[in-house]
């Protein structure tokens, strides 16, 4: 009994030593957050190196991204220690800058010797400042990224097509620069027999629940000439956010919705649009440059046969494109705070970034983007620094979410369900939007 | 009475109280019969007041001030009534309540006849009704979540099986047949996936009316010479009423609180087509972190279908004392 006794205690023994051991070994494990995507795979596949160098264990919480703004907006709002490290969404800046959730990092980057000026100025500004445009840093750019578009290079290089297109519309059939042009090729090609099956002309942003339909009706209206506020008193929105020029840019996108989508495309975002490409349902396909490094490798549609292009201008010339992408910040409520920044450090190195790029990340460091060699890296590096030049982003304000929810309502209404005049829509989002800033004694 | 007789029933008084148990609380120094009682549910009433009365009266508490959950550093100032009489002067709230009712009215209706025929059908006891019983149970017991995804590979308009259906029997291109992105057809798309999911568990509360009417009364018709029809509208129907009555009460409420299946199938859309209230309610609340504001929202679809419930639960006993 007593030997019995002592074998158990024995085992009790070794099993809590090495559970303490094993404790010991990661204390210093950083967990960090983001969606789950391939670039968050890449992230993984980069942060071995700094596991190397610093002995520090990285562990990974990605999430959906139909759940990543209320996981992580949760998880920060109840002051959760999950997360050391969080590559939050550029709208969610204002919000975890103004609730304490992100440590303020200017001290830091100031005893690295980190700038913000070695960094594309937009990705700066979308990702890292609140308030906006003044010298208050919260993250650091991580992943740029933008709304542009691809293309079926192989078959907008058809003869027969080109012969048919040049006589139908009188210019040849080419990636657009314009928006009547974007909706001339997708009108030619919807419901075309390609290879013996039918196909559309364009797949583009339509989702209703988180922020699909809105990524994808401002890409179009911020070219007409949307304007989220007066230039000079700022909240006020009347005239601007309904201006006519918005008007005309949200009936567009109606028009390209309603004349060349794909059937039942009434609810689609990022990974719906990327099936529809990649199934060769559709000519064009509208989504964030992330999707790019994955599209060229595919099998049936990368390669030769795809093609990229920058968000085409609108009728004044006029040229902006969706910001989307993130900043990378040390989440306040971490125990971990010193190794997080270490992990920023070394992210923000020159030789990581450029590694980051060459793995399917998108680095904002100028010294990465501004290379020579970048925009023959990869047959998309060039549309994306075209893209990168003409950013704007939605509402970066504390109260983003109700002010997106109010888009994605308006937007949807009009676009999708035909409910309404655009204008009716546009007057309803002023309207909408009002309400938020008063409640947030804005206005 | 004798000695005899006297002492005999001492006896059987003794071997009665020897036999009765001793209350438990003697045994307990200083606590009373009621006291032990109180001892025992409590642990059930701290949980109860802990999991459902102290979040209702939290929320009512919230519902009048404009506490935002995401931002918990504010101030929070009470609003008085201002939550309250900004729902209810919101157009978007009451096409949600009227979107719901729409739901509520059409699921209750078709469910109930569909599954009171069906019931009636069963109810015949022909060859392999047991197994066509369990067969029409199957979709009941399926989770929410595998219905909503299943229905809508159903309804894609490319590659699901629902238009091709449709397509055979109308003609109509099945590219044509969009029951999700269509703003007509997108409500009753839903309707047919609760109806077809529902219908069961109506049809079996309304076989248990049908199997507790007494095979005499029936017997009784048939000496009387009643016809089959006048069977039914004098004995089968009114008897089965009150389970009826009960089959709508429960979808009734469920399907005011309807959430799942919407959220999967359309999320709302296309448009606000298809938000009904618990939709408003979740995108304000967890969405849009309007606390406050969402709590006034779900105290007043509480005391919609508390009221409701408790109006309809009084015409229900008055039916049953018929």
């Amino acid at each position: 009994m007593k030997s019995t006794l002592k074998l158990a205690l024995g085992l009790a023994s070794a099993v809590t030593a090495s559970t303490a051991v094993s404790s010991a070994a990661h204390a210093e494990d950083l967990t960090l957050c983001w969606a789950a995507w391939d670039p968050a795979n890449a992230l993984v596949e980069l942060s071995k190196d700094f596991t190397k160098e610093t002995g520090i264990g990285m562990k990974f919480e990605f999430v959906p991204w139909t759940n990543y703004a209320d996981r992580f907006l949760n998880e920060l709002n109840s002051h959760g220690k999950l997360c050391d490290l969080i590559i939050g969404d550029s709208q969610w800046i204002g919000g975890a800058a103004e609730n304490g959730h992100y440590v303020k990092l200017n001290e830091f980057f100031d005893k690295e010797k980190i700038s913000m000026d070695d960094f594309v100025p937009a990705t700066v500004v979308g990702y890292s400042e609140w308030p906006k445009n003044t010298p208050n840093y919260w993250a650091l750019p991580a992943m740029g990224d933008v709304v542009g578009w691809t293309y079926r290079k192989d078959w907008f290089s058809r003869p027969e097509l080109q012969k048919e297109f040049k006589e139908k519309y009188g210019w040849d059939l080419a990636p657009p620069t314009t928006f009547d042009q974007l909706k001339q090729i997708a009108e030619f090609f919807q419901k075309r027999q390609i290879d013996g099956k039918t196909v559309y002309g364009a797949s583009i942003y339509t989702e209703r629940g988180s922020e699909g339909i809105t990524m994808g009706a401002m890409d179009v209206l911020y070219s007409y000439g949307f304007q989220y506020e007066n230039p000079k008193k700022a909240y006020e929105m009347e005239g601007f956010v309904n201006s006519e020029k918005s008007v005309k840019g949200l009936e567009f996108y109606k028009a390209l919705y309603d004349c060349c989508t794909p059937p039942g495309a009434s609810n689609s975002y990022m990974g719906e649009g990327v099936d529809a490409f990649k199934s060769g349902q559709v000519a064009m396909h509208m989504n964030f440059a992330f999707t790019w490094p994955g599209l060229q490798k595919d099998e049936n549609v990368g390669g030769d046969k795809i093609g990229y292009f920058v968000n085409p201008k609108g009728p004044d010339g006029d040229q902006f494109a969706q910001l989307g992408g993130q900043g990378i910040s040390v989440v306040s409520y971490s125990d971990k705070q010193e190794a997080a920044l270490k992990y920023i450090k070394w992210f923000a190195n020159k030789d990581v970034q450029a590694k980051w790029w060459s793995l399917g990340g998108y680095s904002c460091l100028n010294a990465v983007v501004k290379d020579t060699k970048f925009p023959s890296s990869q047959p998309y590096a060039q549309a994306f620094l075209d893209s990168m030049a003409v950013v704007k982003d939605f509402w970066a304000e504390p109260s983003y979410a109700p002010l997106l929810q109010a888009s994605q309502k308006r937007f949807h209404d009009y676009v999708v369900a035909g409910q309404g005049s655009a204008k009716d829509a546009l007057d309803g989002l002023v309207k909408d939007w009002t309400q938020v800033f008063q409640d947030d004694g804005k206005m | 009475m004798t000695e005899a007789g006297l002492t005999m029933l001492n006896r059987t008084a003794d071997s009665v109280a020897r036999s009765t148990p001793e209350p438990l609380a003697r045994k307990v120094r200083g606590i009373s019969d009621k006291g032990l009682a109180w001892l025992f549910i409590s642990p059930t009433i701290l949980l109860l007041l802990a999991i459902n009365i102290f979040p209702l009266f939290w929320a009512i508490y919230l519902s009048f001030t404009n506490y935002r959950a995401n931002r918990p550093g504010e101030v929070v100032k009470n609003l008085g009534l201002a939550n309250y009489r900004r729902i209810l002067g919101d157009q978007d709230i009451w096409i949600a309540m009227q979107t719901t009712a729409h739901f509520v009215f059409w699921t209750i209706l078709l469910q109930t006849v569909i599954g009171f025929t069906l019931a009636w059908l069963i109810d015949r006891k022909f060859r392999g009704h047991a197994f066509w019983t369990t067969i029409i149970l199957v979709p009941m017991m399926l989770s929410p979540a595998v219905v909503g995804n299943f229905w809508r590979f159903l309804y894609e308009p490319q590659i699901g099986l629902f238009a091709y259906v449709v397509s055979f029997f109308t003609g109509i291109a099945p590219t044509n047949v969009q029951m999700l992105s269509n703003v007509e057809l997108a409500p009753w798309a839903i309707v047919i996936v609760d109806t077809w999911m529902w219908t069961p568990y109506v049809m079996l509360i309304c076989l248990a009316g049908l199997r507790s009417i007494p095979e005499y009364i029936y017997e009784a018709a048939e000496v009387d010479r009643a016809s089959n029809w006048r069977q039914f509208w004098s004995i089968t129907l009114p008897m089965a009423l009150p389970f009826i009555m009960l089959a709508v009460l429960f979808r009734g409420i469920e399907n005011f609180k309807m959430f799942d299946m919407v959220n999967l199938l359309t999320g709302g859309g296309p448009g606000s087509t298809t938000e009904v209230a618990s939709i408003t309610l979740k995108r304000q609340a967890f969405e849009s972190w309007r606390t406050g504001y969402s709590s006034a929202f779900a105290i007043i679809l509480f005391v919609a279908v508390f009221g409701l419930a408790n109006i309809y639960v009084k015409a229900l006993n008055k039916v049953k004392q018929r």
